[in-house]
């Protein structure tokens, strides 16, 4: 039964076909292509940050990104990673992290705030 | 009218158009049988009898054998009445599944609400309790007053009170039908559904209309 769930799911995963499923981890810094819509206009607006949760799984799964803007104001955006209104998901980095969610970083800042590259 | 049995399978998200994320239950419906008609003639009303879900001819009684055999259909698990205005479209034996829907379609859900056994006014009615403090000790989930002294000197009929919650036929009106796939008998709908995971449903023709629809 979960399986049919989950057939459907992937149904919907699949109906984006334009975009490979980049594989997404904890402490990845990436550039987020989102879509927006202002009136009649449509623009792309990229977020670029570190991911700091992966939450949900199938066509639920969503990603928080965090980045510090001017005067090192935190700024956190969660999108659905699945949702037409993303175009695509750039991994620029990865990182060395020990856990899932990493909301330490909200407590920390400048050199502080910083993760341990990881290479392949 | 046009309806058909069915089972839950769960929930999800699906987005739509314009990548808005809508709410989905969905619902392995069919494909059912029909086994019977029931006409003003020889019932006094006009119906049709459904049946869904195939199983060995061992697990049901000779009586639903033979009723099943008659309407020359597979042996099925459920049966159940569908009222209709006009039974001349129907015939027995005729086969129907979810094709018969679209989306866009409204359709009414029913099905077994999950039951919650004995349950207080608070979890039943949604009563607010006592307060927390103050003083007070054990209130915080009572009911409060249930009516006045020696007069009247009883507690009024249909006073809400504690007691079995749930496990009750539930209709759910006017769901809107996102997805319908033939194929694999599968139908969509807006929103939740009565009851749980494999519950037995009964899906139809939305009965009311919405405003401006």
């Amino acid at each position: 039964m979960q399986t049919l769930i989950q057939s459907v799911e992937e149904e919907q995963i699949a109906a984006r076909g334009d975009r490979e499923v980049v594989e997404l981890r904890p402490g990845d810094t990436v550039r987020v292509h989102n879509r927006i819509v202002e009136g009649r206009n449509e623009r792309v607006q990229i977020f670029q940050g570190t991911i700091i949760r992966l939450s949900g799984s199938g066509v639920n799964r969503s990603v928080t990104v965090r980045r510090v803007a001017a005067h090192g104001v935190g700024v956190e955006r969660t999108f659905m990673v699945y949702s037409p209104r993303v175009e695509k998901i750039e991994v620029m980095r990865h990182a060395q992290v020990r856990r899932a969610k990493l909301y330490f970083l909200r407590d920390r800042t400048g050199k502080r705030a910083r993760l341990v590259e990881k290479r392949y | 009218m046009k309806g058909i049995l069915g089972r839950k399978v769960g929930m999800t998200q699906i987005f739509d158009e314009s990548g808005k994320v809508i709410p989905v239950t969905v619902l392995e419906a069919g494909p059912c049988f029909v086994t019977q008609i029931r006409t003003k003639r020889n019932d006094g009303y006009q119906a049709v009898q459904l049946g869904f879900g195939e199983i060995s001819p061992t697990r049901v009684t000779r009586a639903e054998r033979g009723h099943l055999e008659k309407a020359k259909v597979p042996t099925l698990r459920h049966l159940r009445e569908l009222r209709v205005d006009d039974v001349s479209s129907y015939q027995e034996g005729q086969r129907l599944d979810v094709s018969q829907f679209e989306v866009g379609d409204r359709v009414d859900v029913i099905g077994i609400s999950k039951g919650r056994g004995f349950a207080g006014v608070v979890k039943r009615y949604g009563f607010r309790g006592g307060p927390k403090t103050h003083g007070q000790s054990d209130r915080t989930r009572a009911p409060g007053s249930i009516g006045a002294g020696t007069t009247p000197g009883h507690v009024i009929k249909g006073m809400r009170m504690p007691g079995r919650m749930g496990n009750q036929r539930v209709t759910v009106q006017n769901l809107k039908v996102v997805l319908v796939d033939p194929d694999r008998n599968l139908i969509a709908v807006r929103g939740a559904v009565p009851g749980v995971r494999g519950g037995d449903l009964i899906i139809h023709e939305a009965i009311k209309r919405r405003k401006g629809e």
